[in-house]
């Protein structure tokens, strides 16, 4: 990947600074009784401090599975596999102690649904008290009480309200305690999956600026999960479009949304609905039935553009302009067996 | 910022008010129950707290000094030394002197009665402290764990609960019986074991889906450990359910009691304890002294009436579905004179009117 183009990916004095989150290969399967279901499929990406990188595709396209996957916080009968390395540390694999530290401290993950994300008998300060003694047990409570004043002060929660319990607040509100609860460890990167669905557009304007505050003021990385893309073309510096479990196209946010190369983006972007839309436009059809996904391109029975090839050849991601890269066969280098230097294996086969 | 640190100690009386809330928004039916069922448990209770208050005799007391009130404890000393001991006369109607009668063995039925209430009460709460903590934390547990040892647990507690109260209390008692003396720890073993499998089930399929609310993922994604999570998010949220059964079983496991010691496999005889005195007093039925028998069933049965007004008045009150009813019906009337004297002249918002100002009635 040619990393100068963008901004995050060198220090003023000109070197190379390393990702701060490097995933390689990542998958996320759920046991099914109809067999093995590959919700995310041998996925990778990087993802540089003070970045923010969007996520976005259908509904099912495994966002979040991937966004849970990255912290191994699944449900008993799914299996992640690949690689996950956070600042040269790797995740996958470690033992249950290592990751439930990392877990808050170093990765924080904000959900959707404010509403339900917080004990309803706890007051938010005795969140704040379990979150941060779980990462520092000899934190004192007045200590960890301190923190989480500061932390609410900062998303704009006045500290006299600390001892409020949940359902005292609006939900623009316990969302802003939920990504005050993100931030008080101060994690390396913040997973925010679709952190402003549930919530009117001013308060979506709020988060969204705090969200963007943190990672220029404190250098965070930021995977911004969402399926809305006017949220991604105002806030993200890149897009990786997923479908199917894969990344289909990545790039920067303007030049993949000027010149989208993958016909699944060309038809995302088409289906934008704004204050100029006479027409409504969407792509035909659903995501494929990922246990027994299509044989070789995973869009080809729904894509306009298809030829014979896309049955018989899976693409991979290859580049089409500066660090913006498709996985379609329409672009030379698409063609497996033509890439050379890609490290990825033709996707799908045993990682 | 260091005022704003202190914990919220000065509301007492705003938490206090907050906490009965359910209690003042209940059907009035409910909240009478619970009166009445908090009268008839709050004087078994002083019964069984101060008996000696109360009763006359002591509960296996059969002479008494004339003309004293002496210590109950060097009683035989004093009657077996000096001659100015009487005994209770056998089989008195109730009067005067034995408000309740006496039985055949020349005991008081009153003191019988009261004494009862103290064996009653202390069983109860030995039993179900047994059956809670047995049954909660395994409940929770395996709840939380989920797997196979959810299912041997869950079958295993089924097989329990097939069984008929009474006769799994007599077969521990029997097995106990084996081991130990009869007295009131293996009575309260044998009538707590039956009411394990409530407990259990109760917690644990109300931890099944307390464990899958977001809050708990959330917690983990804190990186959260399982026990942090078993004893901080899942437990308070669970525990609500206890209450109420306890109520619920204390009436059962006083029935279950009586079961026992009628059988002969509760508390051993000269304890005053009320199933077994209607077994004593079996045989003066027949011959028309119903006295003997009559009293301790009564009492039986008032202490389990009171705890189950207690316990069914509280399900209701705690339950926000059983409890919207009454709540409605009192605001609205409380509404209604501010509403109609508001907009008299407007007809149309009317209907609306009795819930938009249910939320300042609910509030205050």
């Amino acid at each position: 990947m040619t990393a100068a183009a963008l901004p995050h990916h060198a220090a003023e004095d000109g070197t190379e600074i390393p990702p701060i989150l490097e995933v390689r290969e990542l998958s996320v399967a759920y046991g099914t009784y109809r067999g093995s279901l590959q919700a995310v499929d041998h996925v990778s990406f990087d993802l540089w401090p003070g970045e923010s990188l969007g996520v976005v595709g259908e509904s099912g396209c495994g966002k979040s599975s991937m966004g849970r996957g990255l912290l191994q916080l699944l449900p008993p009968g799914a299996a992640v596999g690949g690689s996950v390395n956070l600042d040269g540390e790797e995740l996958i694999g470690v033992d249950r102690r290592r990751l439930r530290k990392a877990r808050g401290e170093d990765i924080a993950l904000v959900f959707q649904e404010p509403m339900t994300r917080l004990d309803p008998l706890m007051r938010v300060s005795d969140h704040f008290v379990e979150a941060i003694r779980a990462h520092r047990p000899r934190t004192s409570k007045q200590q960890a009480r301190h923190l989480a004043r500061e932390a609410l002060a900062q998303m704009g929660i006045p500290p006299t309200r600390v001892d409020s319990y949940p359902h005292e607040f609006s939900g623009g509100m316990r969302q802003r305690i939920m990504l005050a609860l993100g931030i008080v460890l101060s994690p390396k990167v913040i997973i925010a999956d679709e952190p402003t669905t549930a919530l009117d557009v001013i308060v979506e304007a709020q988060i969204l600026d705090l969200l963007d505050r943190m990672r220029s003021d404190e250098q965070v990385g930021l995977l911004l999960i969402t399926h809305n893309l006017g949220l991604v073309a105002e806030t993200c510096d890149r897009v990786a479009v997923m479908y199917a479990g894969r990344i289909v196209e990545i790039g920067p946010v303007p030049e993949v949304f000027a010149h989208p190369e993958h016909p699944y983006t060309q038809g995302l972007l088409r289906s934008v609905i704004s204050v100029d839309t006479t027409e409504l436009s969407s792509i035909d059809g659903s995501p494929p039935d990922l246990v027994t996904p299509p044989p070789a391109c995973r869009f080809a029975p729904r894509c306009p553009a298809r030829f014979d090839a896309c049955d018989e050849v899976d693409p991979v991601l290859a580049s089409v302009g500066p660090s913006h890269e498709a996985a379609c066969l329409l672009h030379p280098g698409s063609d497996a067996l033509a890439s050379t230097p890609v490290v990825r294996p033709s996707a799908g086969g045993a990682a | 910022m260091g005022e704003a640190s202190a914990p919220p100690t000065g509301n007492l009386w705003y938490r206090i008010d907050h906490a009965l809330r359910p209690w003042r928004r209940a059907n009035p039916m409910a909240r009478w129950l619970v009166i009445i069922g908090l009268l008839i448990t709050g004087l078994f209770a002083f019964l069984a707290l101060f008996p000696n208050l109360v009763a006359p005799y002591g509960e296996s007391q059969y002479q008494y000094v004339v003309g004293g009130t002496e210590d109950p404890e060097d009683l035989d000393v004093r009657c077996g030394t000096e001659a100015e001991c009487e005994q209770v006369p056998r089989r008195i109607e109730p009067s005067k002197g034995f408000p309740f009668g006496t039985t055949a063995a020349r005991f008081d039925v009153f003191s019988r009665v009261v004494h009862g209430a103290r064996v009653a009460f202390s069983i109860v709460l030995l039993s179900t402290a047994l059956a809670m903590g047995i049954g909660v934390p395994l409940g929770l547990f395996s709840g939380y764990r989920g797997g196979k040892l959810d299912r041997v647990l869950v079958t295993l507690m089924d097989a329990v609960y097939v069984i008929p109260p009474l006769l799994l209390a007599i077969i521990v008692a029997f097995v106990l019986q084996a081991y130990f003396d009869p007295g009131l720890a293996s009575a309260a073993v044998a009538v707590g074991v039956v009411y394990v499998p409530q407990y259990y089930r109760v917690i644990r399929n109300h931890t099944l889906s307390v464990k899958e609310e977001p809050f708990v993922e959330a917690a983990r994604s804190m990186g959260a450990k399982p026990r942090t999570i078993i004893t901080r998010y899942v437990f308070f949220n669970v525990v609500q359910s206890v209450p109420v059964i306890f109520t619920l079983n204390a009436a059962d496991a006083v029935l279950t009691l009586a079961g026992l010691g009628f059988l002969g496999y509760g508390v051993p005889f000269p304890r005053a304890e009320w199933g077994l005195d209607v077994s004593q007093a079996l045989s003066d039925v027949v011959s028309g002294f119903w006295w003997t028998a009559f009293f301790p069933g009564l009492a039986t049965m008032l202490l389990v009436a009171g705890l189950t007004l207690v316990g069914e008045g509280l399900n209701d009150i705690v339950n926000p579905l059983l409890r919207v009813r009454g709540f409605r019906g009192r605001v609205a009337r409380r509404a209604l004179p501010a509403a109609s004297g508001a907009a008299a002249s407007e007809p149309g918002p009317a209907p609306s009117e009795g819930t938009d100002t249910s939320t300042p009635g609910g509030i205050r």
